[in-house]
């Protein structure tokens, strides 16, 4: 695994984050003389990657594939993964991502001062696409499996994750890499600042974004990349990887209804989907990393389908979100290497700034607490405008 | 501006964007040196060599001129000779 966020750099930091209930959010005076609503959001650094990355490399590069580009040699890294494998086997690529905005907006700007499109430069085009990150970094790491980019708005790198399974799972792939990206300029994000999503409580950032709390008020923008190496069981022994954790089933749905409300038959139908395919039952899953993202409707309606399928049996559950802010594009990737992360490290990343539940988060069982835990089988959330739905569930290896 | 003196800006705010913009090392910016060996010119680079020569000099030049353009030495008179007609 790989990631590079507003918690951490490493999976090391990360995990430190995660564990102490760090946030990573700030207030941007930025975005305030733009014309921004809220001016809060994740604070991510760039990686400087002159050193790893030629021109030629970096040029076509959007912001998000930097952060990309880190999160998955990470994770390349530690699945054992180099130069030879990529010889050796067609190793693929899926990353979700929805947005390069700030890179067609500076590639029209540069057309309407020099009103010439030769003058624009060559790097415009492959950094405007949506598929930036997978057409980059299948290049740079000379990729020969699958490799395309999953648009799927909040559930993007959910559904990459979810892809990638299913293509091992059909035997069409052995080794797929996996991830989300997030730009986190404030171009990407003032037309969603524009619909009064994001949390205004801009005098006490880290306490802005709080899933479930009764108080909530919007979420906070963030980004960054998180990256998953997917392998098939017989290759990873094989090769003798690392194996951290198995996907086990991957529920989606899509509502058909509203174009940004949430739906709790829709959102059940995923969990359900996922269970089945995990064959597993609402019993089984002992964590819920929840999509919940600091909104009053949202949040709300996602209690309510937790509680519908899993009611009986009270799983504990928390929005790492609280922290992180909404990391979109990558969310669903990024919180599948949170909740790993915890479970390797043998504890709970606590809902931070959850104070008073709701008529819904009442019935859940939260994590405001760091909490000491070992978890063996977890479920991760992600639910996207478009009544987009996707539900991992994710086993401890025992081998 | 004497011609001389015209020539060594030429010379000065090339090195300046190459070593900038190419990360080219900017002792290898010979006058005798080939320009698109030296830069490792690929098609794309072309289309960014094109806008920085735009951004500095205020002239564009086409595929035809790079054809024209083998060493920098012919790069300077090229963008010299455009200036003067400028």
């Amino acid at each position: 695994m790989g990631i590079w966020s507003c918690l951490g750099k490493d999976l090391a930091e990360v995990s430190e984050s995660l564990r102490i209930g760090r946030s990573g959010i700030v207030f941007d005076p930025v975005r305030k003389e733009m014309g921004f609503r809220s001016a809060l959001t994740g604070k991510v650094d760039m990686p400087d990657l002159k050193a790893e990355l030629g021109r030629r490399q970096r040029v076509g590069m959007a912001e998000e594939c930097f952060y990309a580009y880190a999160a998955t040699a990470q994770a390349f890294r530690q699945a054992g993964i180099a130069e030879q494998t990529f010889l050796d086997h067609e190793v693929g690529i899926l990353y979700g991502n929805d947005s390069s905005a700030m890179a067609v907006v500076e590639g029209v700007d540069a057309l309407r001062r020099k009103k010439d499109t030769t003058l624009i430069g060559s790097g415009s085009i492959f950094q405007s696409m949506n598929s930036t990150v997978t057409m980059n970094l299948a290049t740079i790491f000379r990729l020969r499996g699958i490799n395309f980019t999953v648009s799927g708005a909040c559930a993007s790198g959910s559904h990459a994750i979810g892809m990638g399974y299913l293509l091992i799972k059909q035997g069409l792939q052995r080794i797929v890499l996996c991830g989300g990206a997030q730009e986190v300029n404030p171009i990407a994000f003032c037309s969603f600042d524009g619909i009064s999503a994001f949390s205004v409580r801009e005098q006490d950032p880290t306490r802005a974004s709080r899933p479930f709390d009764k108080d909530r008020d919007g979420l906070v923008p963030s980004g960054g990349s998180a990256a998953l190496v997917l392998e098939s069981l017989s290759s990873a022994l094989e090769r003798g990887a690392p194996i951290l954790a198995e996907v086990m089933g991957y529920g989606f749905s899509s509502n058909g209804l509203h174009i940004s409300d949430p739906d709790l038959d829709g959102q059940v139908r995923a969990l359900n989907m996922a269970l089945k395919m995990a064959g597993m039952g609402p019993s089984d899953i002992e964590y819920i990393n929840a999509h919940a993202t600091s909104t009053p409707i949202g949040d709300l309606v996602e209690a309510r389908a937790i509680d519908a399928v899993f009611g009986a049996h009270r799983p504990l559950v928390s929005s790492t979100k609280s922290m992180t802010g909404h990391e979109c594009w990558m969310a669903g990737a990024s919180e599948v290497v949170y909740s790993v992360l915890m479970m390797q490290g043998g504890y709970l990343a606590p809902n931070i700034n959850f104070e008073e539940p709701d008529e819904a988060s009442e019935r859940l069982n939260l994590v405001s607490r760091p909490m000491d835990r070992r978890v063996d089988v977890l479920l991760s959330n992600s639910f996207g405008f478009g009544g987009t739905n996707s539900s991992l569930i994710i086993k401890r290896y025992a081998s | 501006m004497s011609t001389v003196a015209q020539r060594e800006e030429i010379e000065a705010r090339t090195k300046v964007f190459l070593v900038e913009e190419f990360e080219v090392q900017e002792d290898l910016i010979l006058p005798d040196a080939d320009m698109k060996e030296t830069l490792a010119l690929d098609s794309l680079d072309y289309v960014d060599l094109v806008v920085v020569i735009q951004d500095n000099f205020g002239v564009k030049l086409t595929a035809e001129d790079f054809q024209r353009i083998g060493t920098f030495q012919d790069f300077y008179e090229h963008i010299e000779q455009r200036i003067a007609r400028a």
